[in-house]
């Protein structure tokens, strides 16, 4: 099980790893922490002509806080997220899901900007930015652009990015929310069967599924059920069964589509419930 | 062909590999690093489980030119240093290894527990910690307990 | 002798000894099979079918002979002339049939999987980079995947010389089944399904042959359980001499049974180097090893138990079916897991009346053999569900049941309605043992009322029996040249330190340290001072390797009876010096000491005078220094063990995930030479038990492809899902030998997957839902409960 052969440049910025990629869009594949991209290389399913490396681009890396922004670079690493002080701060729902994403072996290396770019739709971390509303900062040969999550997630490991694009950072409101994640794996850190990363503030819930359909996406219906103000048993139980208009029917060796279906909406049940208590806050703050 | 100079072990080596040759397949066939070990090159073993600058990785999935300019340590390294010796002897007394091919790659990631965990001695947080690294032999108690014992030093 | 007294002079058998090879593991200094690299070794890679079935048309080679790196490209066409086919067949399994199988497939291939081309290269890489430039024309034929359709009358055989898809078939009946179906008040038939399952060994299966052109031998280094009889069989196929065949087992990375066969692939690289004249190195890759290793486990089985309303179980009555890929594996074949079974059913209990049919089938999906603990966790399976449900559907505690109908402990000798003989067990004892560490009235009182809160647990057992030391009966009367006897080779060296070569292998189970711990008792040495040789046919006695758990009880003995006659050859020759009665003469501490311990000598000093100074020996004494003796068991076909174990299960019923919460073994190997290594025998054991139970399956579409063939989709068992595991034991030497130890290897597999299903059913069964299908996964445990269609 070893490679086929390919070319490898580390590129020496973010420039010039566009450059590259505009060269021969098909042929070259971008080269981050590799966590998804080495399996697919060594079981031959990926045979790129060049790779190129943009782990040590100065560019992707960092977290920053402008404002009501938390601003997190591509590069970032899920072991740096999980520590980051930032993160525990400002945006703890993607500590906790990365706690579930993998083992810390893989996440040592595993990339943000990676895991979101590859969009694989039992991931966590794109479920997560469409429970924080993020926007992705995208960069090609004709410059830079933002793209809301909602419209980056374009079906099963596609993304909105063009082949000649490299997805730098991306930038989270901070807003005062609760959240809360919950997903069922067979196995610790093994891909979930569904899984749900919500935020709630006072007038929107935004309720992120992932391993529900082709990609992880909001169940709108299922939110807007719940509506806005004081929570209750009832509107939980309009919501989950709301929930079967927005999860599409997806059967797998592990779970039929009505199975999943009735997990969601064991998840959503769990994970919103506790909220109906007002004293039960996990507030972020700018 | 790629030229890359990194330091094994403290040992500051260069070399020339292929683009497509993984970190793994380096140590064991260019630098005779065989207790680096080689279970499902997929990245759901860990037993090839091994440091570079200080974390823990899979070297299946770690390139070597990926690896140029990085500081690698291997179970080798791990144990002429003295680091592992503790946990290697409780592995011992415990029988916490039977065919010991997964033994290297977990030695490396409980040294990494307990560097890095609150209570060192938390099963359930060592059985976490472990949770990626497949061993067919033990049913890992003895794991568990081998990494509980030295923890409670 | 006895074992059991712990003050005894120069005990070392029951010693709780870590392994001496655990260090240098430890430190990753293991040398595998797959680390040893040769000079001029190339490297194998496959073409393997992507198709079930089908046949075989041109094969391309010569663009993959223009690729950078190649030394060598094989077809069918051109590895035959290296090496003859085998069939996988043996007499006492009567009507067994199977076909030749080939190194590489001729004419058809029969799953997917199968090697069809080999390349060798001066790397793995680019040997894949040239298998990938071969073409193949394949002319699809009809999959044949289930076992039930194999035999439909108008199922296409897969062999069509052999007629049908029926590899074979055996029936038992015993006692009068009509009689105990009329005398039960209630007749429970249940239709169990138990997935495939693959070994998954850490180190995937390896070999590095090496055939030397001037030697005129072939040295292969291989991961495995059996040298001598890889030996034997590269001989046969090779065309070569036995002495012309050196086989090596250095550290082996995991086997369960798996490294136990004859593999096509292996077959393929070892020919190579003879055509090549040099190395060849083949390791198989995680992929190659899900679809090219062994398989285990898939039955399907409909059985029955009959119960009176007073609890009495009046007869078990099933039918096995199995399917077993294309041919019967080389050259243990693939019947005797489905023998196994119903040999096994019903094992532990009194019941007389007992019907039982075996069919296995041809189909073209991977080959199926034997793996740790051949049949018994099915057998375990149908049994202890049986008698659950019994106990349910009489209202009575499935231990008040067992308490019934298990065999007494004082009944023996006595056999089971299979015509299994069994020489002393203690179901009894180890029931009530377990009992007493579950605390298992407590653990009821607190399943009761966790319920009435809404936690659903479970409690399930399972008593279980487990063959070991096996005889000839297994295989060799089958004519089958696989080894039942082992032997050891002692000798005192001039430091007088002791070198112990012995043909039982070593896997990690600790072969090397009890056969050490075994001589050092008997010579009064520390067992470091025992150096234990093993895995080399140039060096060892012959033996049977690892299988069937036999190393203690088989190979442990042939070291006792090796290290009792050096012992009597030291006291001889030490007595002719100290002009003392041998009788009266000990070994304790490295010294020749009295009978009440008094040293007199230190063996190395005698071991000194025999070997530099022999010219002061009374005359006529010439020191021999050396003994060889051979075991292997006569009295019985095989030396049972039982044991049971218990689960306890939490289920969320609203999700189906069941969380293993404690789990408990009680088992009796008779004696125990080393605590430490059989309690961790049983721990992995089990845990390949509950990775049964909850896990592990192979997957198959309906063309016949595997479907889960990666680490990250075949799900093995991982620390954070496995319980700690409680064992305890019961002591029933055998007699058939002094040591009295029989096998611990299989027995946490045997029962582990049987007493979480009934922990799984009783916490399911106020909602009278009823699993019978292996691993439960969340989606059974939730159509079970009506919760999802």
């Amino acid at each position: 099980m070893k490679s086929a052969a390919f070319d490898y440049v580390r590129a020496g910025s973010v420039a010039e790893a566009i450059a590259r990629l505009a060269a021969d869009p098909f042929g070259t594949k971008l080269l981050a922490g590799g966590q998804s991209l080495l399996p697919a290389l060594n079981l031959r399913l990926s045979a790129p002509a060049l790779l190129v490396d943009i782990a040590r681009l100065p560019e992707l890396a960092g977290i920053t806080l402008t404002g009501t922004t938390l601003r997190i670079g591509a590069g970032c690493t899920h072991a740096s997220l999980l520590t980051a002080p930032e993160i525990a701060r400002h945006a703890p729902l993607i500590a906790e899901a990365l706690a579930h994403v993998a083992h810390p072996a893989i996440r040592s290396r595993g990339t943000l900007g990676g895991s979101l770019a590859n969009a694989d739709p039992a991931a966590e971390l794109p479920a997560v930015m469409l429970a924080l509303d993020a926007t992705m900062i995208i960069e090609g040969p004709s410059g830079t652009r933002h793209i809301k999550a909602t419209d980056f997630f374009t079906g099963m490991f596609e993304t909105a990015l063009a082949a000649d694009e490299i997805l730098i950072a991306l930038e989270i409101p901070i807003r005062t929310q609760r959240s809360g994640f919950a997903e069922l794996a067979r196995r610790h850190g093994d891909y979930a069967i569904i899984g749900l990363a919500a935020t709630m503030t006072a007038d929107a819930t935004r309720l992120a599924f992932f391993a529900g359909g082709p990609t992880a996406q909001l169940a709108q219906r299922a939110a807007g059920a719940l509506g806005t103000g004081p929570l209750n048993h009832e509107r939980i139980a309009a919501a989950c069964t709301a929930l079967a208009q927005d999860l599409p029917a997806h059967d797998d060796p592990e779970a039929s589509a009505s199975m999943r279906l009735h997990l969601a909406r064991v998840l959503l049940r769990r994970v919103i419930t506790p909220w109906i208590n007002p004293s039960i806050r996990t507030p972020i703050t700018a | 062909m790629k030229p890359i100079t990194l330091t094994i072990n403290g040992e500051t080596i260069r070399a020339t590999v292929p683009p497509r040759l993984h970190l793994a397949d380096f140590l064991r066939d260019q630098c005779g690093l065989t207790g680096t070990h080689l279970g499902c090159e997929h990245g759901v073993c860990g037993a090839c489980t091994i440091r570079l600058d200080g974390a823990i990785v899979r070297s299946c999935l770690v390139l070597a030119v990926q690896a140029d300019d990085t500081i690698i340590e291997t179970i080798e390294g791990v144990t002429d240093s003295g680091e592992a010796r503790a946990l290697q002897a409780a592995f011992a007394a415990r029988n916490a290894l039977q065919c010991g091919y997964c033994t290297p790659g977990m030695v490396i990631t409980a040294l990494d527990f307990l560097a890095t965990a609150p209570d060192p001695c938390d099963r359930s947080a060592i059985r976490a910690h472990l949770s990626g690294n497949y061993c067919r032999c033990t049913g890992y108690e003895a794991i568990i307990d081998a990494i509980a014992m030295v923890g409670g030093q | 002798m006895s074992f059991t007294d712990p003050d005894r002079p120069s005990r070392q058998i029951g010693r709780a000894l870590p392994r001496s090879a655990s260090r240098r593991l430890a430190q990753g200094r293991g040398r595998f099979a797959s680390d040893i690299t040769l000079p001029r070794m190339v490297h194998a890679a496959f073409v393997r079918s992507p198709h079930a079935h089908a046949e075989l048309g041109a094969i391309a080679l010569d663009a993959a002979r223009a690729m950078p790196g190649i030394v060598g490209v094989f077809d069918a066409a051109a590895i035959d002339p290296w090496c003859t086919p085998w069939v996988g067949t043996l007499t006492h399994l009567a009507g067994l049939k199977s076909a030749p199988q080939y190194p590489l497939a001729r004419g058809r291939v029969r799953f997917h999987g199968e090697p069809v081309a080999m390349v060798l290269a001066t790397s793995r890489a680019e040997a894949e980079d040239a298998a990938e430039q071969i073409t193949v024309d394949y002319q699809p034929l009809p999959p044949v995947v289930d076992a039930l359709a194999a035999l439909a009358p108008d199922a296409v055989p897969i062999h069509p010389e052999l007629g049908d898809n029926l590899a074979f078939e055996r029936r038992i009946e015993a006692g009068d089944i009509a009689a105990a179906m009329a005398m039960a008040d209630e007749i429970i038939t249940l239709d169990f399904d138990f997935a495939r399952h693959t070994g998954v060994t850490l180190e995937p299966r390896a070999v590095v042959a090496d055939w030397n052109e001037g030697e005129q031998r072939l040295t292969v280094h291989a991961g495995t359980q059996v040298p001598h009889m890889l030996q034997d069989i590269y001989a046969l196929h090779f065309g070569l001499a036995a002495h012309q065949v050196r086989v090596l087992a250095p550290d082996v990375g995991g086997s369960f049974g798996i490294k136990i066969h004859i593999y096509p692939d292996e077959m393929a690289a070892i020919a190579a180097s003879r055509a090549l004249r040099r190395p060849v190195r083949f390791v198989a890759d995680r992929l190659e090893s899900f679809i090219g290793d062994i398989h285990a486990r898939g039955h399907q089985v409909r059985a029955q138990i009959g119960v009176t309303r007073a609890g009495d179980i009046t007869f078990f009555d099933v039918d096995d079916l199995t399917g077993i890929g294309p041919y019967s594996a080389y050259p243990r074949t693939s019947a005797v897991e489905a023998n196994q079974v119903i040999n096994l059913i019903g094992g532990p209990y009194a019941v007389a009346n007992y019907r039982a049919r075996a069919r296995v089938v041809f189909q073209t999906k991977a080959m199926m053999s034997q793996y740790r603990a051949v049949g018994h966790p099915i057998a375990t399976t149908v049994t202890e569900a049986l008698v659950d449900a019994a106990a349910r559907r009489i209202g009575v505690d499935p231990v008040t049941l067992r308490r019934r109908n298990l065999i007494a402990d004082d009944a023996y000798p006595c056999q089971s309605a299979s015509g299994m003989r069994f020489e002393a067990l203690s179901h009894h004892g180890c029931l009530e043992k377990l009992h007493a560490m579950m605390g298992y009235d407590a653990l009821r009182a607190e399943q009761a009322a966790l319920r009435a809160r809404g936690v659903r647990r479970g409690i399930g057992i399972a008593s279980f029996i487990e063959i070991t030391n096996p005889g000839a009966a297994f295989y060799g009367v089958g004519g089958a040249h696989i080894s039942a006897q082992e032997g050891a080779t002692i000798r005192l060296d001039a430091a007088g330190h002791v070198v112990l070569q012995a043909g039982v292998t070593e896997q990690g189970q600790g072969t090397e340290t009890i056969l050490a711990q075994i001589a050092a008792e008997a010579l009064g040495l520390a067992p470091e001072q025992v150096l234990v040789r093993l895995g080399d046919t140039d060096s060892t006695p012959y033996g049977g390797g690892t299988w069937a758990s036999r190393g203690a009880g088989v190979g442990g003995e042939a070291a006792w009876q090796a290290a009792h006659a050096l012992r009597g050859q030291l006291l001889t020759l030490a007595a002719s010096l100290l002009q003392a009665d041998p009788s009266r003469l000990d070994l304790r501490n490295g010294q020749i000491t009295d009978d009440d311990g008094t040293a007199r000598m230190a063996l190395a000093d005698l071991a000194r005078i025999a070997h530099f100074r022999p010219d002061t020996l009374p005359p006529g004494i010439v020191p021999e220094l050396a003994a060889t003796r051979h075991h292997v068991p006569r009295d019985y076909p095989f030396a049972f063990t039982n044991g049971v174990q218990g689960s306890l299960v939490e289920i969320d019923t609203e999700t189906g995930f069941i969380t293993l919460l404690r789990h408990w073994v009680v088992e009796d190997c008779g004696t125990i030479i080393n605590p430490l290594l059989v309690d961790e025998q049983i721990r992995g054991g089990v845990v390949q038990g509950l990775g049964a139970a909850l896990f592990e399956a192979c997957r198959y579409d309906a063309e016949g492809q595997m479907t889960n063939a990666t680490m990250a989709d075949y799900l093995v068992p991982m620390a954070a899902e496995m319980p700690d595991i409680e064992i305890g034991h019961v002591c029933t030497p055998t007699a058939e030998t002094a040591l009295g130890a029989k096998g611990a290897g299989e027995a946490g597999t045997a029962a582990a997957a049987a007493a979480v299903l009934n922990a799984v059913n009783d916490a399911l069964a106020p909602d009278a839902a009823l699993l019978t299908a292996l691993p439960l996964t969340p989606a059974r445990v939730l159509a079970a409960l009506g919760v999802i269609g």
